[in-house]
């Protein structure tokens, strides 16, 4: 096993190239993307908002729907970095060689890692503002501060898509992936607020969602869409943020000794 | 003083305990056409790794085109272009939108790109892709696209990997001319290739590696002229062990017998060939040395699977 280079990530405007050749193929494949990007969470909401919370009544002081589009826009942008910084990511690097093709080129690990992570941020704020598009055309949506929502959807997406490149780097396959997902996505997309507030869960479990990156952004969405003050702003920019930055080194490590020996 | 592209001193890389480069020393001239060649395992690909700045070396020193490699590999990629060994082109985009990534990664403005776009395209003999996907090319389009898109920097060396592996005679007669091009442009060509006709057809030097070491380098026919004796005759069918043992062991130089085939190789094929027309069951063929009766001699004849 060779050694790690634990190295500070050296960051560069060359990581832009990357953000652009992926925001290009989404282009010319947005199709599909954006279906998924309007359906799913629409699908949510219908069936959970209304079919579900016709029975629940009201949440937090908010109607159950309220309650919930605020969670699954969250919800949402956590998936959809973790996927395209899991499966997309793993298929530029090991099956189209995409990496390797921009590593002869003067682009660094550094600033592919870098890019990778700022299009992941990108493609949440996408499916951020698709869902608060629905959201506020079925009235769920409070004043225009709501539109604060997407920037906390991109740092979101760049915690992720980071969280996520560092199992990339030590996948075998795309199998390895679901790992990832039973134990540390899934437990975190029900657990985080999305579908119901944290308070209802036994303390331990709360002390651990607490320490984890969704539940952060989640406690600042849902004010910033129903139009309530914002509580503690700092400590919750400041996990998602301490997550992605560590996260981008780690993987940055990780990657280094899987590509470059 | 002679201007080399690429200087490597005892470079040496170390995997798990074994040394799969170990000491190899390397001056490539500027403006030459150089091959490195070598069986499976040899040491070729992590050598070649290591002078793109992508594998550190656990030792020695290395320049490449005047940088230090691998600290300043990044200023040395802006001068340099790869074909690697298998096509990495994007999927998802049409022949002149991969050129026109490429580019990007250069940070090639785009109005030097699409002035250049023209060049690439005939050079790929792909003008007439330009927009079609990667999808509908042929293995050679996509490998000659490969090495338009190496040339999106107008680079001084560019590295190719096997460029012709897996292509059809009729794109490999195409990439060849293609290199030859550029060598007349004056650009420095590094390949590596199994095809020993390939080598002997382009190199102006070459080194044979194995074992992670530099065996012999020179120019082909000097390693020719060298190493083997200049007449070969292949010969088989029934009885071909009894004829070198009785007759064939008296009339050449050296025998040489692999799987059915025995090779004999001579200063003067003549007394030979005279006495395999006395036997009409033997098969036979006359040739010249060439490369691969070098390469074989120097690397051994039995199968590499490492």
């Amino acid at each position: 096993m060779p050694s790690v280079n634990f190295a500070l990530p050296r960051f560069s405007r060359r990581c832009f190239p990357v953000w652009q050749r992926n925001a290009q193929v989404w282009i010319k494949l947005s199709g599909p993307s954006l279906v998924g990007n309007f359906g799913e969470p629409l699908l949510y909401l219908l069936a959970l908002g209304y079919g579900l919370g016709g029975f629940i009544g009201e949440v937090d002081g908010l109607p159950y729907i309220v309650f919930l589009s605020t969670g699954i826009i969250c919800s949402s942008a956590m998936n959809t970095a973790t996927f395209e910084c899991l499966y997309s990511a793993y298929t530029r690097m090991k099956v189209q060689e995409t990496w390797a093709a921009m590593m002869a080129a003067p682009l660094s690990l550094d600033d592919i890692v870098l890019g990778e992570v700022l299009w992941a941020g990108t493609k949440s704020f996408i499916s951020a503002a698709a869902i608060l598009l629905v959201a506020s055309l079925l009235g769920l949506v409070h004043g225009w501060q709501a539109l604060g929502v997407l920037p906390m959807a991109f740092l979101l997406g760049c915690c992720f898509g980071a969280m996520a490149l560092v199992v990339t780097a030590i996948s075998p396959s795309y199998d390895f992936f679901l790992y990832y997902f039973t134990l540390v996505i899934t437990p975190m997309f029900l657990l985080s607020g999305v579908f119901f507030p944290l308070e209802s869960v036994p303390v331990w479990v709360q002390s651990g969602i607490q320490l984890l990156p969704l539940y952060h952004i989640v406690e600042l969405v849902r004010p910033l869409m129903t139009g309530r003050p914002l509580d503690g702003v700092i400590l919750h920019l400041l996990v998602p943020i301490a997550y992605g930055l560590a996260a981008i080194w780690l993987a940055l490590a990780l990657l280094r000794r899987r590509l470059l020996i | 003083m002679t201007d080399f592209v690429v200087s490597a001193r005892q470079l040496r890389k170390v995997y798990g305990g074994q040394a799969v480069v170990d000491g190899v020393d390397l001056n490539i001239e500027s403006g030459q056409c150089f091959g490195l060649l070598g069986p499976n395992g040899a040491g070729k690909t992590t050598t070649l790794r290591m002078l793109l700045g992508l594998t550190p070396p656990d030792g020695g020193e290395l320049d490449v085109l005047g940088y230090e490699i691998p600290r300043q590999a990044r200023q040395m990629h802006t001068r340099m272009g790869l074909v690697p060994q298998a096509d990495n082109l994007d999927p998802d985009f049409s022949v002149s939108q991969n050129l026109r990534t490429y580019a990007r990664y250069f940070g090639i403005s785009k109005a030097v790109f699409e002035q250049r776009l023209p060049q690439l395209l005939a050079f790929a003999s792909l003008e007439h892709k330009a927009d079609a996907s990667i999808g509908t090319l042929s293995g050679g389009m996509q490998r000659r696209l490969t090495m338009a898109r190496a040339l999106v920097n107008d680079p001084e060396m560019v590295v190719l990997d096997e460029p012709t592996t897996g292509l059809d005679p009729q794109a490999r007669q195409l990439i060849w001319h293609r290199l030859r091009e550029l060598l007349v442009q004056g650009k420095s060509l590094l390949l590596t290739t199994h095809y020993m006709d390939e080598a002997e057809r382009l190199c102006d030097r070459l080194a044979i590696m194995d074992h992670g070491r530099i065996l012999v380098e020179g120019s082909p026919a000097e390693l020719i002229r060298q190493h083997i004796e200049p007449q070969v005759i292949e010969v088989y069918g029934p009885g071909v062990e009894r004829w070198g043992a009785d007759l064939g062991r008296n009339l050449v130089q050296r025998l040489e017998q692999v799987g059915e085939t025995l090779f004999c190789y001579a200063d003067d094929e003549a007394a030979a060939l005279a006495s395999l027309c006395q036997c009409p069951q033997l098969q036979f063929i006359h040739r010249r040395a060439n490369l691969e009766d070098v390469f074989l001699k120097l690397t051994g004849k039995e199968l590499r699977d490492a």
